[in-house]
C-alpha cells in the first residue's frame, strides 16, 4: 500500500505555533506518512538553527496567564515592556516540568524520519534572510513545488 | 502480564515523545518481538491504540498500574 501523505504551510514564528507543525509532522511520519512542510513568511523562524521564539499574551485573550492575571490585569498591561519575555520563560519553564519535547528535539526527530522541509525562496528574499542561519538539509523553493506534493496529499493543513 | 523483549519508559514525557520513542524503539526490533512501555500521559492510551491500528502492529496489552500505564506492542 502506498504510504499516505500529509501537507503543511508553516506561517507562524511564534513559541507556541511552532509546536503544531513538527509536532504533527513528527506523529504523522511515526505512523508511516510521507509529510513535507513549507514554510513560509514568518514560519521561516522555524528553520533558524538557533532558535529564539517568543510566546506573547498580547491580544490573545485565550491565553491561560499566571496567578490569575488574566482576570485582574488589564489588557493593556499585557503590552508593557518585558511582559513578552517574562511569559516567555514561564512558558518554556511549564513546558519543561510537563515533558513537552523542546523544539530543536522534535525539529530533528522530524529530519530523521525524512520530513521534508521547504522554505519559501519569495520569503527569504523579501526579508533579505541569510540561509547560512538555516539548519541543514531543507529545499528553497517556491509554491509550485508545494502543490506538486499538496495535490497528491491526503490532508492538507494551513498552520 | 506476558513476556517482552525490549522496555521503554516514557515515563513523564509528554505527546508525542510517548509515540516517536516507541516508534524507534520497534524499528530496531525483529518482527515478533514484543515492545513493553511506560507512561505517565494519560493520552497516551488512546494514542497507543490509534498508533496500533494505523501501523500495523499488534497493541496487546494496555493497563493502568499504579499511575502508569502499561503498553505491550508485538512488532509487524
Amino acid at each position: 500500500m502506498e504510504a499516505k501523505k500529509l501537507a503543511i504551510i508553516a506561517t507562524k514564528g511564534s513559541l507556541d505555533w511552532a509546536y503544531p507543525p513538527f509536532i504533527l509532522s513528527s506523529t504523522a511520519a511515526a505512523l508511516g506518512y510521507e509529510v513535507e512542510i513549507f514554510f513560509t513568511f514568518y514560519g521561516l523562524q522555524l528553520l533558524r538553527k538557533k532558535l529564539d521564539l517568543q510566546v506573547t499574551p498580547l491580544g490573545n485573550p485565550g491565553m491561560p496567564m499566571p496567578l490569575g492575571m488574566d482576570k485582574w490585569f488589564p489588557v493593556l498591561g499585557t503590552a508593557l515592556p518585558g511582559m513578552q519575555s517574562m511569559m516567555t520563560m514561564m512558558m518554556k519553564k511549564k513546558m519543561a516540568d510537563k515533558g513537552v519535547a523542546g523544539l530543536e528535539e522534535l525539529r530533528e526527530l522530524c529530519q530523521e524520519a525524512e520530513v521534508k522541509l521547504i522554505a519559501c525562496q519569495m520569503t527569504v528574499d523579501l526579508f533579505d534572510m541569510d540561509t547560512s542561519e538555516f539548519i541543514d538539509g531543507i529545499e528553497y523553493a517556491g509554491a509550485a513545488r508545494f502543490f506538486e506534493f499538496a495535490g497528491e496529499s491526503d490532508i492538507c493543513l494551513y498552520i | 502480564m506476558a513476556d517482552f523483549d525490549d522496555e521503554l519508559d516514557a515515563s513523564g514525557l509528554n505527546c508525542p515523545l510517548p509515540i516517536l520513542r516507541a516508534k524507534k524503539s520497534l524499528t530496531a526490533l525483529e518482527s515478533g518481538k514484543v515492545l513493553h512501555i511506560i507512561a505517565t500521559d494519560p493520552g497516551s492510551v488512546k494514542d497507543f491504540e490509534a498508533f496500533s491500528k494505523q501501523t500495523g502492529n499488534e497493541l496487546m496489552e494496555s493497563r493502568e498500574e499504579g499511575g502508569k500505564f502499561h503498553f505491550l506492542i508485538k512488532k509487524s
